[in-house]
């Protein structure tokens, strides 16, 4: 579509303003963590080589990868395979699946804390008080977008005819499901990796009422101590997903973008 | 093999052996049952239970009943329905206008790969680093706060004191919004057809026909879902307002974490659970209305 002047004037008018205003703080956080300490002029990396040496940031940063881990592995090991299975053998029950699946978008995560927190306490005394346990419910808040865009693609290939061609081959349920219907969507089970790490690396709510001290936790209480570096440590988990959605290819990372936010 | 020995050999496989293999489709759910039953359901139950019981297990609207009347929970109710309200309008106009900005550049080129990645980067950035974005801007040592102190002491944005009540938090809230009212809308945009612009010009239509009578009609569907989801969006939020609000309990869902954080041996386990509730109500019937639209957004796509 070709636009007028004034069109033209209008659109460079909403792109300057909405980039000033979506820019100016990650400009301020770039700003505010190189300020010195004093009221000396000049910029300092202070903030930032200090990253390196603080032990908190080190092992949130640890628990909020092992979480990452542990809940993609629910994903691949457990809701991807049920998801096919269901879709294969158990037809009756996909309607019922997708409520369950689709449940965590009518919640708001501080109720979900309201619900589980017996749940923690309990498992904090009698299993671990590892933050690892937090896949559990992190696992539940990435099940709307595992299961959105299984679905989608679970509809586009034919699995039906796929497993049956596997069966006949003589292959097993479990190595028609892992070996056969997997692959091929796997660009599907790529997205749901991507949220994950997203997910994790920025939940906050749950494991701050939980008391578990993952990276935004931990982003949180260093605020308190040292902004510069809280600021920091920030400014640089930002990056880390930007540089994640920026290396998928443009059609596919929409997808998955739109899969992660219709929330 | 004849026709009636397929027949038999069908039926009798049939009743016995579905069964079985049904039992064994049926034994395959398990686990993934186990799983969400434990940390999706339980915890949902938990709450309706708890909000409709007493801690001696008797059944009693009282909570429902009074909670929403005491002055100390009905305030921050009404703001959080206001600020999810507001932003989602606000944020929503802006971003719907990006997303058409964006929609009339390059499809493929190199600043939208960035625009996109940023949008969803910035959408996700909600909680304690975007509080933290904004003290570092606005804040009493931000940049635009000693830039302001520079020119006027006693203009808006060199006390910053704004930024921590309720406006404060709108504005915060509005950063979020706008990328994911861009990512939501992008696509209904970029489906506007140039062939219909072209046709509204052919036929002797202005621009501002073309808008009004085809590009606003055509778009408002998926306008008002987008409304819908950023309203939800910053009705659920939390992490945010923990983060810029130390003190005071503005909106429901710091209501909700002060409610669980006091909690001395369960006592204001209830409450909790009531405002809960509230909370799960209003996104329930908001999230009704958006598949409703939903369905006829998709009726009106299959068509085309």
């Amino acid at each position: 579509m070709k636009l007028s002047i004034p069109g033209r004037i209008f659109r460079a008018f909403i792109i300057l303003v909405t980039g000033l205003y979506l820019l100016g703080p990650l400009y301020g956080m770039l700003d505010f963590s190189t300020k010195p300490l004093g009221l000396e002029g000049g910029r300092t990396l202070r903030a930032w080589t200090a990253i390196g040496d603080n032990p908190d940031v080190a092992s949130s940063l640890i628990a909020s990868f092992s979480i990452a881990i542990v809940v993609m592995l629910l994903v691949f090991l457990l809701v991807v395979p049920t998801v096919i299975w269901v879709h294969l053998k158990l037809p009756a029950f996909r309607r019922p699946m997708e409520l369950i699946c689709l449940l965590p978008l009518a919640i708001p995560g501080i109720v979900i804390v309201v619900g589980i927190a017996p749940l923690y306490r309990w498992i904090s005394i009698n299993v671990t008080e590892s933050p690892v346990s937090l896949s559990g419910v992190y696992a539940m808040l990435i099940l709307p977008y595992t299961y959105r865009s299984l679905s989608a693609a679970l509809d586009l290939v034919d699995v039906a005819t796929l497993a049956e061609a596997a069966r006949t081959l003589g292959a097993s349920t479990m190595r028609t499901i892992f070996g056969v219907v997997m692959p091929t969507i796997r660009s599907g089970i790529m997205s749901g990796v991507v949220i994950s790490l997203a997910l994790v690396l920025g939940e906050f709510t749950i494991s701050a009422l939980l008391a578990f001290d993952t990276l935004q936790v931990v982003i949180y209480l260093l605020g308190r101590q040292d902004g510069k570096i809280a600021v920091a440590v920030a400014l640089s988990a930002l990056l880390f997903v930007f540089a994640i959605l920026f290396a998928i290819p443009t059609t596919k990372r929409q997808r998955v973008i739109l899969d992660a936010d219709v929330a | 093999m004849t026709q009636s020995q397929i027949a038999r050999a069908g039926s009798s496989t049939g009743t016995g052996s579905r069964f079985w293999r049904n039992k064994k489709a049926y034994a395959g759910i398990i686990p993934f049952l186990l799983l969400t039953g434990l940390f999706l359901l339980w915890p949902t139950v938990n709450v309706v239970y708890g909000a409709f019981f007493t801690e001696e297990g008797k059944f009693s609207l009282d909570y429902i009943k009074n909670t929403i009347q005491e002055e100390a929970h009905w305030i921050p109710f009404l703001n959080t329905l206001k600020i999810s309200f507001w932003t989602s309008i606000v944020g929503g106009l802006i971003g719907a206008l990006f997303a058409w900005a964006i929609s009339t550049g390059k499809p493929d080129g190199i600043g939208r790969r960035f625009v996109m990645a940023a949008g969803g980067v910035l959408a996700q950035f909600g909680g304690v680093m975007l509080a933290f974005a904004f003290f570092a801007t606005f804040g009493f040592n931000g940049f635009v706060t000693t830039f302001a102190l520079k020119f006027s002491e006693t203009s808006f944005l060199a006390s910053p004191d704004w930024l921590y009540g309720l406006f404060g938090l709108g504005v915060v809230y509005t950063f979020f919004q706008i990328p994911l009212m861009f990512i939501v809308f992008l696509p209904a945009v970029e489906n506007l057809k140039p062939q219909w612009s072209e046709a509204s010009l052919s036929l002797g239509g202005s621009s501002k026909d073309y808008w009004f009578r085809i590009g606003f009609p055509v778009l408002f569907p998926s306008f008002l879902g987008g409304i819908l989801l950023l309203f939800v969006n910053a009705f659920s939020a939390y992490a945010t307002a923990a983060a810029l609000i130390s003190q005071g309990t503005i909106i429901t869902p710091l209501d909700i974490g002060s409610a669980l954080s006091s909690e001395v041996g369960g006592a204001s386990a209830p409450l909790a659970k009531t405002l809960s509730l509230y909370m799960v109500a209003v996104v329930v019937i908001v999230m009704a209305l958006y598949s409703l639209l939903r369905k006829r957004v998709s009726k009106w796509e299959n068509t085309k």
